[in-house]
């Protein structure tokens, strides 16, 4: 076997003109497709929020208030810039970057189109080169978006630190603890993922899951697509889990002091993510560019070549996602700070260790030829007799933090 | 190392990014504010993450943000924000007795040399060897060396649970 380490299959052997140029365009396409993305998903939340509410939402600028976003960005644009007194000058206006690129990176190992059917892989060829459909296919594709992920703290943790002020240095702790707890569970329910498809890269997640019988989220059993989708919420900060900047309580969070561009870049960033994170779900449990497919049977949209049918497909499953962030946003009342840690560390991520553990016994069993139903019950059994050891611990804590009359 | 092939372009890379770890991890020490120490650090452990890179093992570079960028320089951030994290100079940052350190650091860098020289000497790479796949290095660390990997986690285990006794009493 050859090891193939390039991140695209432009750039194995020598770097010629016509790659190179084609990995610049991407990356133009890539951000501007983000950028785009982002300004549209703001006006889709503030309408879909405006039409559940009985209202009527943006309907000034543009057709149907569309150009909204863009009318803020340029009024955010020329509004006076503001650095507090008693800030840290450097660090304040660091943070508003370090929130910002990590939500372009992730959107880079996306695969956002391609003809992933047959034996074609989702290699598509361009100018007489094949290459994917996604800005960079690194073998370690999902870790690097965990990564980047666990790197999306620092920008909102030193706002809140650098503004100098009371309420933005709140509501960074809260963003940093919440986001620190999640990311366990977040990061089990992506290696349920990985525990079927054998592979951490994107592309081949996705080039596993051609119908819908083989989509992640029926193979994986759906518990960790519900975990990684509550896990999400909490690390993207959005309702019910914004305690970050819960108005109520912080004025307005991490980025209180925050004016002008820098707050654009925080505002465009949470967006962003919320993006990134749907076609994140997308990839890793419904099968990204695929169409749906059932046995033999595939739903194909006509005239339209197949490549670029992915990126229809794409786009219908990561709208379907945004309505349901948006959803959220508009129905759910926010978590108390303490039930947000109860359902962090005691509810997911002991389920989700336990449902990875059951999907890793099964594999053992399947590859030692052992009966699948008992290798299960003893599983779960297993995994019932550990669950009610924890339970026992937390009840005899709790029990002892009354008795000595500690409240939290 | 210092002949033609000193201008490979992963060469000159190595040395821009040791040069900016070397002035990261003497900002650490020399800087007079404990969260720009602690960015200082997250640079110099980015720099190493990056060398990863260099030598083509990026699942070792992602293990390397993924665990020292996201996790450990998160939660001792987040530590001193709730503790003492000022903004500005702080004048009592340096303990008296840093020299001792200075000595310790010294000591621990001659170890090390002695036991990369004696490990590997003037060994080399050969250079068809087919790079070290994530599949190969998971085959190493749950394979020949599951039981070092084993020990290691339960002194992990360990500290966990001492921490745990320490802060709490119930």
């Amino acid at each position: 076997m050859m090891y193939n380490f390039a991140i695209d299959p432009l750039l194995t052997g020598k770097v010629l003109w016509t790659p190179l140029l084609i990995v610049l365009l991407k990356v133009v396409v890539v951000f501007a497709v983000g950028l785009v993305a982002t300004m549209l998903m703001v006006w889709f939340e503030r309408k879909v929020i405006a039409g559940m509410q009985n209202r009527i939402g943006p309907n000034k600028a543009g057709p149907f208030g569309i150009l909204q976003t863009l009318a803020d960005g340029i009024k955010l644009f020329f509004k006076e810039d503001l650095i507090p007194e008693r800030s840290d000058r450097f660090v304040f206006k660091l943070a508003p970057y370090l929130a910002f690129v990590p939500a372009f990176l992730t959107f880079a190992i996306i695969p956002l189109g391609g003809d992933f059917r047959g034996d074609n892989d989702g290699l598509v060829t361009w100018f007489g080169q094949q290459t994917r459909v996604q800005l960079a296919d690194p073998p370690i594709g999902i870790l690097f978006a965990l990564a980047i992920s666990s790197i999306a703290i620092y920008g909102i943790m030193l706002a809140g630190w650098s503004s100098g002020s009371k309420y933005p240095l709140l509501g960074s702790v809260r963003a940093s603890a919440q986001m620190v707890s999640y990311e366990a569970a977040l990061g089990l329910s992506v290696a349920a993922v990985v525990l079927v498809s054998g592979t951490l890269s994107t592309s081949g997640i996705v080039a596993r899951q051609s119908s819908l019988g083989n989509w992640n989220v029926i193979v994986t059993g759906i518990v960790p697509f519900f975990i990684f989708m509550i896990a999400a919420t909490a690390e993207l900060n959005r309702p019910p889990f914004d305690l970050v900047e819960a108005e109520q309580e912080l004025v307005g969070g991490f980025n209180t002091e925050y004016a002008s561009l820098r707050f654009a870049l925080f505002y465009l960033a949470e967006f962003m993510n919320t993006v990134t994170m749907s076609a994140l779900i997308v990839t890793l449990f419904f099968g990204g560019p695929q169409p749906i497919s059932v046995g033999s049977l595939t739903v194909d949209i006509p005239i339209i070549g197949n490549a670029f049918e992915g990126t229809i497909w794409l786009l219908l499953k990561v709208l379907v996602f945004l309505y349901i962030y948006v959803w959220f946003r508009a129905t759910l009342p926010r978590f108390r700070y303490d039930q947000l840690m109860d359902l962090g560390w005691k509810v997911l991520i002991p389920a989700s260790l336990g449902w990875f553990i059951l999907l890793a016994a099964q594999r053992v069993g399947q590859d030692a030829g052992w009966d699948r139903y008992v290798v299960t019950i003893a599983t779960v059994l297993i995994l019932l007799v550990c669950y009610s050891l924890l339970a026992l611990a937390q009840r005899t804590s709790e029990n002892e933090r009354k008795r000595d009359g500690v409240m939290f | 190392m210092f002949s033609a092939e000193l201008l490979i372009a992963q060469n000159i890379g190595f040395f821009i990014i040791a040069a900016v770890m070397v002035v990261g991890a003497l900002r650490v020490v020399t800087t007079s504010n404990v969260v720009h120490a602690a960015l200082w650090l997250v640079v110099v452990l980015a720099g190493a993450a990056a060398q990863y890179i260099l030598l083509a093992a990026e699942f070792v570079a992602v293990t390397q943000v993924l665990v020292y960028i996201g996790a450990v320089m998160v939660l001792f951030l987040f530590g001193t924000m709730l503790t003492r994290a000022r903004i500005g100079a702080e004048s009592d940052l340096n303990n008296k007795n840093w020299f001792v350190g200075l000595g310790v650091a010294l000591a621990l860098l001659v170890a090390m040399l002695i036991a990369l020289r004696d490990g590997f000497g003037a060994e080399k790479l050969p250079a068809d060897d087919p790079l070290v796949s994530t599949q190969t290095l998971s085959d190493q660390i749950f394979g020949p060396y599951l039981l070092p990997f084993w020990a290691l986690s339960f002194v992990l285990l360990a500290a966990v649970i001492g921490a745990i006794v320490l802060a709490r009493r119930d």
